[in-house]
């Protein structure tokens, strides 16, 4: 009987909100993310502020590895808009290459990242280290696992999920869309992260 | 009748499992919410129980021999309350009342069953998520009540888990602590608001049906809109803070550990260079919109229940909403006022101290249109309304009292006393339940077609009414004579607290009273369900809004025919109406028309 229930503005736009119901779900789902995020830059604030010293983070992380890192997020990003045009102009081919170049460059940047943390524990760097490196793991880790999810939903919606453009390709597409705006985010949290802890200098 | 028919014909083939258990029919999920949330309460309020036998007769043993025996000699040697039991059940206390009863109950039952109703929806905008979010709430409840079974017990560093003191109770790197687990839980519990409030939010703004405009919403969807705003931007900070205590307790970093903490006589081998203040920020800034978060849904239902049992339109509609939004805004701006006494500065707390005088304003704006909708009315003294009225100068008191609290020098000398206790209390305790209460009397016959028991509630009531002030008002004479609310001995070793010290025990045979009460609603509760008298009609308290146009229990999907908004939401006692109540899905009587259809 679950047919028999329709939800309007799933794949349509509600004409006096201008939007369809998962974008607006995301949008509030990412306002609670930046409220996370907020707390941990925040908490960067406050304990810095209070510190007689602080490290300058490229002394000892690797500034040429993050800076990669940082185009090959900016490059899924692109991509990530380039897979949900192809589906606007109606190409599943070219939406599943760019999609596929997108969970790609997920791994790349995990990859990457995954040699910078094992080549910090060699050093004897652990969050128990310093507050710096306490900060520096934390917020890193958890923008991982955020990528990680991203990586998920984007395989999903690369493989099984796909299917869904023969039944319903507008609310596919706009699944899609929605994957998009997340992963941009993820992305612009990096944006954050990589002058933070790498550039800012210490005191 | 024939809507029973028609619901007949369509009724589902779903497997039980589908349609009971994992089911994603927004009311079927209310409904788990509210039996879950009601356990939770009842549980939550049992580990008071006990407490208030330590507090009234400090260090004798208690007198129920079966409940030592289960406890065990480690929890309870000799049967006298160890302290360390006393403090895990105080932090599990408030834990599980504020995040596993009266939260789940007022937003994931009343929200998830009312709020689609009310505006006409077929199910929440994402059903699925709505089906999660309830399991990951159960999860994180299963973990929280697993906390009590682990070596050293649950949390029991209160219930704000204050660093450094959380982080180091007990010194253990493992998960399977009290405290580490306390932590799981609440990332659940987190993330299980989070997915429901984006649900209700979306429901609220995409799903309106046609003609429902924002000023003919129903009060009651007005204050989930902002209490669900207020979870989806106060909890994350605190899933924030979570993490990183979880980082202090089991990767040895020092978020909340200042440099040269000494623990017992011996420094502690950390890094340092935290900050205790950091976490009591980052704890408050949840905790104080999250007062909001109970108080709110609970004004939309006592506004619900007197509109329709006045048979009057609410005073001041528009008044209620502009303060019920601005509320929402300046809950993010006060958090601090429960810190006057950490030395942030008194720039800092005269900041804190002038907006918790402005947040004060919209409560009373809020307060005093209800108090004043009743006038003139001819009012139902039925049991919903009973609680919704005892709602009104319960939560008056509560608010009243949080004044002095609010102002940095009075303070000074009530911080931490029983006096806080008495004034949350009263907010949440015989103000927000009542009100949860009251909402339960109010929407009971359109969940189960049954009508609870006319003298079995008022008994309840009245019962209910004198123990809660039997509980709490003494709490304000007890805390204004210096007894702080952390004490295993109830203040039996402060001199200056000899003279109130039986008031503990009025407070705790109040309590246990309190707790006798609540088996006549137990009783009624089941007892309706099973043989109570059925409703003879879909709307039997003959009121205005869209959930009484449904079938009685609706049936998946909810409505036989997609409504229309024709209405406010409280137009009673319409002159020139043939009726005393005019529901919003009813069309105007055009002129000439004589023989108007009334419904449909």
């Amino acid at each position: 009987m679950s047919t028999a229930i329709e939800i309007p503005y799933n794949s349509t736009e509600r004409p006096d909100t201008g939007l369809y119901n998962a974008k607006l779900g995301i949008w509030l789902f990412l306002a609670s993310e930046v409220m996370l995020f907020g707390a941990l830059f925040s908490t960067y604030v406050l304990l810095r502020t209070g510190a007689d010293k602080w490290e300058h983070g490229a002394e000892f992380l690797n500034v040429p590895l993050a800076t990669i890192n940082t185009l090959v997020l900016i490059i899924s990003s692109v991509t990530m808009v380039m897979s949900w045009a192809s589906l606007k102009m109606k190409n599943l081919g070219r939406y599943k290459f760019y999609m596929g170049m997108t969970i790609l460059c997920g791994v790349g940047f995990l990859i990457i990242k995954s040699i910078e943390y094992a080549h910090k524990f060699e050093t004897g760097l652990w969050p128990s280290t310093s507050t710096f490196m306490a900060i520096y793991f934390t917020m890193t880790g958890l923008h991982g696992l955020h990528v990680i999810g991203g990586m998920i939903v984007n395989s999903y919606l690369w493989g099984p999920g796909s299917k869904m453009w023969q039944t319903d390709p507008e609310r596919f597409t706009n699944r899609i869309e929605v994957a998009g705006l997340y992963w941009h985010f993820v992305d612009l949290v990096w944006i954050f992260l990589f002058p933070v802890l790498y550039l800012l200098p210490g005191k | 009748m024939t809507e029973a028919q028609h619901h007949e014909e369509h009724h589902d083939e779903l497997p039980f499992w589908r349609h009971y258990i994992f089911s994603t029919d927004h009311k079927i999920i209310g409904i788990q919410y509210g039996l879950t949330a009601l356990v939770f309460l009842f549980f939550g309020f049992c580990l008071m129980l006990m407490m208030r036998w330590q507090l009234a007769y400090p260090g004798k043993a208690l007198p129920i021999a079966f409940l030592t025996k289960m406890l065990g000699e480690s929890r309870m040697p000799g049967g006298v309350m160890a302290p360390e039991f006393y403090n895990q059940l105080g932090a599990m206390h408030g834990t599980i009342m504020v995040f596993l009863g009266v939260v789940p109950l007022a937003v994931g039952a009343f929200g998830n069953y009312l709020v689609p109703l009310q505006v006409g929806a077929q199910d929440m905008a994402f059903p699925k998520l709505n089906m999660s979010s309830y399991w990951v709430y159960f999860i994180g409840g299963v973990v929280m009540l697993s906390s009590f079974f682990v070596s050293g017990g649950s949390a029991q560093s209160g219930w704000t888990s204050y660093a450094p003191l959380s982080v180091i109770t007990p010194q253990s790197h493992s998960l399977f602590t009290g405290q580490s687990l306390w932590l799981t839980g609440m990332v659940f519990l987190i993330t299980s608001s989070l997915l429901g409030s984006v649900n209700t939010i979306t429901t609220i703004i995409q799903l309106r049906v046609k003609g429902l405009t924002w000023m003919r919403l129903p009060f009651f969807v007005w204050a989930q809109l902002v209490t669900g705003f207020l979870l989806v931007l106060a909890f994350p900070p605190l899933e924030a803070a979570g993490v990183m205590q979880m980082m202090d307790r089991m990767a040895g970093t020092s978020f909340f550990l200042p440099s040269g903490l000494v623990v017992g006589g011996k420094a502690l081998n950390v890094s340092g260079g935290g900050s205790a203040l950091l976490w009591q920020h980052l704890f408050w800034f949840l905790a104080h919109p999250e007062v909001y978060v109970l108080i709110l849904p609970a004004m939309g239902i006592v506004a619900e229940v007197i509109a329709n049992n006045t048979r009057k339109p609410l005073w001041g509609y528009k008044s209620l909403v502009y303060s019920v939004i601005f509320l929402g805004f300046m809950s993010f701006v006060v958090w601090a006022h429960h810190m006057f006494l950490t030395g942030m500065g008194t720039a800092i707390n005269a900041f804190f101290q002038t907006t918790t005088m402005i947040i004060s304003i919209p409560s009373i704006v809020i307060l005093t249109a209800l108090i004043l909708s009743l006038w003139g009315g001819s009012i139902r003294f039925n049991v919903p309304m009973l609680f919704a009225l005892a709602f009104l100068p319960m939560f008056g008191i509560g608010g009243l009292t949080g004044l002095p609290l609010g102002l940095a020098s009075a303070d000074i000398h009530l911080h931490d006393t029983y006096y806080v206790i008495g004034h949350f209390h009263y907010v949440v305790a015989p103000g927000t339940l009542f009100a949860l209460f009251a909402g339960i009397y109010y929407w009971f016959p359109k969940v189960s077609g049954k009508q609870l028991n006319e003298f079995l509630g008022k008994l309840h009531f009245w019962g209910s009414l004198i123990f809660m002030n039997g509980i709490f008002m003494p709490m304000f004479i007890v805390g204004m004579a210096g007894v702080s609310r952390r004490l295993y001995d109830g203040g039996t070793s402060y001199l200056h607290a000899q003279n109130v010290l039986y008031l503990n025990k009025v407070m705790s045979h109040s309590a246990w009273g309190l707790g006798v009460i609540q088996l006549i609603f137990i009783v009624n509760f089941f007892w309706t369900l099973f043989a109570g008298r059925k409703v003879t009609s879909d709307n039997p308290w003959e009121a205005t809004t869209l959930e009484w146009a449904t079938p009685t229990p609706p049936p998946h999907g909810n409505f036989l025919k997609i409504p229309e908004v024709y209405r406010g939401p409280y137009e009673y006692s319409v002159p020139g109406a043939e009726k005393d109540f005019s529901p919003q899905n009813e069309p105007d009587k055009k002129p000439g028309d004589s023989n108007n259809p009334g419904k449909k």
